[in-house]
């Protein structure tokens, strides 16, 4: 597999870009800060990945980044057949609400950043006959939820987004991949308290990888929070206006 | 974004004491250790090393900065950031060919906490501890400035800061060389030794013939049986020798809950011991086995630490020297049993000579190492019985394992604290880096 992947220095996509590395895919890394990608890079190839590993900037707030960043990968790896978006932003739903501006980043970078770079990726994919699109959204985006008002809207604009995709260029070769991880320990979540069933960013990522070798279109991780979720979904709205989850 | 510190509940691997903590945790660790007054990494120091020293006072929890930065195939020189964990490292080394020059018994430690505690392991008389083999360190020191030390530059702080208990600065990247092994596997040899003499002249011989070796003892036998136990040896299987395939990833099994308290009552302790010393029913085994279950048999067992139950426990590990042949070692375990100790398990094991690191543990003589419970009373009693002894004979404790030792227990036994606190001074003359056991023992303020 030749991979771009935006987003693995940190949590589920570091830990995901390392299995990959592990099996000998050749990995492009792409992402804001280019120390930090380096010292990814360097990480991943003594990890199994072929050297070089090499990076580009891009932004998921800086929609003129995505094209070079592509272009670059493209000609680095000699073309590639999948592109794995764990790139995000998360603020709470408190933080938000008092910081208008931090809610408008955030709202850029999970949703209109990332289908936009989504399009450029898929265009791309399309125009060599196909290839993998895995994106991370989130448990959040399946119900509109007390804790996770904003961040749950970006992400459930774009796990439709994602839906639609998949339903289109499936049959041109185009294989969407949305991923939902539940609550994972990660850096992002480390000042929140994790419920029962958090998962470890290991485990998400073997699942995940699982997911885009056989094409799922959907995947959630750790594999409990698909349970959970079909009974969130289906909980009347009297139900939901009491509970705080 | 500012990273945020939150709130946690934290504790060593003895789970007392328990402190609420201010926690910053990030991949970025330069970010996390800035407004840190100390780091800490998985936690498996026994006592209160790796505790803030206030509840107020923000920790930097390292274990999310694990990327490996340098790999020279050649030299077998490895650099890596501070949280990195011995896991990992034999997860991606020890297939290829390499390990870790110097391991301790567990293999959930970062190399940050390898170089804070100078760990030692069975190789300890032919390869010294881990410090020796570090050949460089990137710290955040007090000031917030960050500095490459080695022996070369900032001698004096290196030193330091081997076995130094992350008092001297943030370790942010650890290089060192990791070795060459020509198999995965390990050949080893048992043996069943009938009491301490025994024990303790095994270790010398087989010192001389084998690069690993440690002792279990029964430390509730008595009279002659008094040090009874079981002699470990073990070497790197030649190619020849061992299994074609790699060793496989071991599944674990986890501790589903904390045990109430009379799960370790005496007879239950007797019974385990008489059991791990009978299981042993050959007088001497030997052959290939799991390099897992030779450096790690307790890792098996995943939270083993709530066997212990609600009120925790604790290791005392000392080293007593040698000059009296097994003297010192024998009047330690009937200390330990007159003052009414028990254990579970007790690991004796011959040190080489001492190490670069101006606190580190090891010195020329003999380790022994024992966990027991905490009773709130007897426990602090216990160790101020067996520390005198330890200063009587001339010995130390080990910081990593302790949590109840007096600071004035702690100056007899260290007459190089004087020089450590000079380098401390020097580089931190507010002591903003601190932790509880700092507090305790070196009269920090909290």
């Amino acid at each position: 597999m030749k991979a771009v992947l935006f987003g693995a220095s940190k949590g589920m996509g570091r830990a995901l870009a390392r299995l990959m590395a592990a099996r000998g895919d050749r990995l492009f890394l792409i992402g804001r800060v280019s120390e930090d990608l380096e010292r990814s890079a360097r990480d991943l190839e003594i990890r199994g990945a072929p050297a070089p590993v090499m990076t580009a900037f891009c932004d998921l707030l800086n929609p003129e980044s995505f094209a070079p960043a592509l272009d670059r990968a493209e000609r680095e790896l000699d073309g590639f057949n999948a592109v794995v978006v764990t790139a995000g932003m998360f603020a709470t739903q408190e933080e938000m609400e008092t910081d208008p501006q931090l809610a408008a980043r955030v709202l850029a970078a999970d949703f209109t950043g990332t289908v936009l770079f989504c399009e450029e990726a898929r265009r791309r994919l399309l125009a060599t006959g196909g290839g993998t699109l895995c994106v991370f959204s989130s448990v959040a985006g399946e119900r509109g939820r007390k804790p996770v008002i904003l961040y749950g809207a970006a992400k459930a604009g774009l796990s439709k987004y994602l839906e639609g995709l998949d339903h289109k260029f499936r049959a041109r070769g185009l294989r969407t991949v949305c991923v939902k991880p539940g609550f994972v320990k990660t850096g992002m979540t480390a000042g929140l308290k994790p419920p029962p069933m958090a998962g470890q960013p290991e485990a998400v990522a073997r699942r995940v990888l699982r997911a885009i070798d056989r094409g799922r279109p959907e995947v959630y991780a750790p594999a409990a929070w698909r349970g959970v979720m079909c009974i969130i979904r289906n909980l009347p709205r009297f139900v939901m206006r009491k509970i705080e989850f | 974004m500012t990273l945020q510190p939150h709130r946690s509940k934290l504790s060593g691997w003895g789970r007392f004491p328990v402190v609420d903590g201010l926690v910053l945790k990030s991949e970025d660790l330069p970010a996390a250790t800035e407004g840190a007054t100390l780091s800490r990494g998985l936690g498996r120091s026994y006592g209160d090393s790796s505790l803030p020293a206030g509840t107020d006072l923000p920790v930097a929890d390292a274990t999310l900065a694990d990327r490996l930065l340098g790999f020279d195939p050649a030299s077998g020189m490895l650099r890596a950031e501070a949280g990195a964990s011995l896991f990992e490292l034999n997860r991606v080394f020890l297939r290829r060919g390499w390990f870790v020059p110097v391991s301790p018994g567990t293999q959930f430690v970062t190399l940050g906490g390898m170089v804070a505690s100078d760990v030692h392991g069975k190789n300890h008389h032919v390869d010294g501890c881990f410090g020796e083999h570090v050949r460089g360190l990137k710290l955040r020191v007090a000031d917030g400035r960050i500095i490459e030390c080695s022996d070369t530059a900032e001698q004096e702080l290196f030193r330091a800061t081997i076995g130094g208990m992350g008092l001297t600065g943030h370790i942010l990247e650890v290089e060192f060389p990791m070795r060459p092994i020509p198999s995965p596997w390990i050949w080893s040899e048992s043996q069943r030794v009938e009491n301490l003499d025994l024990m303790a002249a095994g270790l010398k011989e087989a010192a001389r013939e084998w690069p690993m070796t440690v002792g279990w003892i029964d430390c509730l036998a008595r009279g002659a049986k008094l040090g009874r136990g079981i002699l470990m040896k073990g070497r790197w299987a030649q190619p020849d020798e061992a299994p074609k395939k790699p060793p496989p990833l071991k599944g674990r099994l986890r501790v589903p809950f904390q045990f109430p308290g009379i799960a370790l009552c005496k007879p239950n302790m007797k019974a385990f011991n008489l059991a791990y010393y009978w299981k042993h029913i050959q007088p001497c085994r030997r052959g290939i086995v799991h390099p897992d279950a030779f450096f790690y048999p307790l890792d098996a067992l995943d939270d083993w630490n709530l066997i212990y139950g609600r009120r925790g426990f604790t290791q005392y590990q000392c080293v007593l020297p040698h000059a009296d042949g097994n003297g010192p070692a024998r009047r330690f375990l009937e200390r330990f049993v007159s003052a009414g100790g028990m254990g579970f398990l007790c690991v004796i094991k011959d040190c080489g000579a001492e190490g670069k690191g101006m606190l580190s543990f090891p010195q020329p003589g003999i380790s022994i190492a024992m966990d027991f419970p905490i009773h709130p009373t007897k426990t602090p009693a216990l160790v101020d019985r067996l520390n005198e002894l330890v200063i009587a004979e001339g010995g130390r404790i080990y910081l990593t394992k302790d949590t109840f030792t007096r600071p004035e227990h702690f100056r007899a036994m260290e007459p190089r604290l004087e020089a450590f606190n000079a380098v401390r001074r020097k580089w931190d003359p507010e002591v903003r880096i601190r932790s509880a056991q700092s507090v305790r023992l070196l009269g920090d303020s909290a």
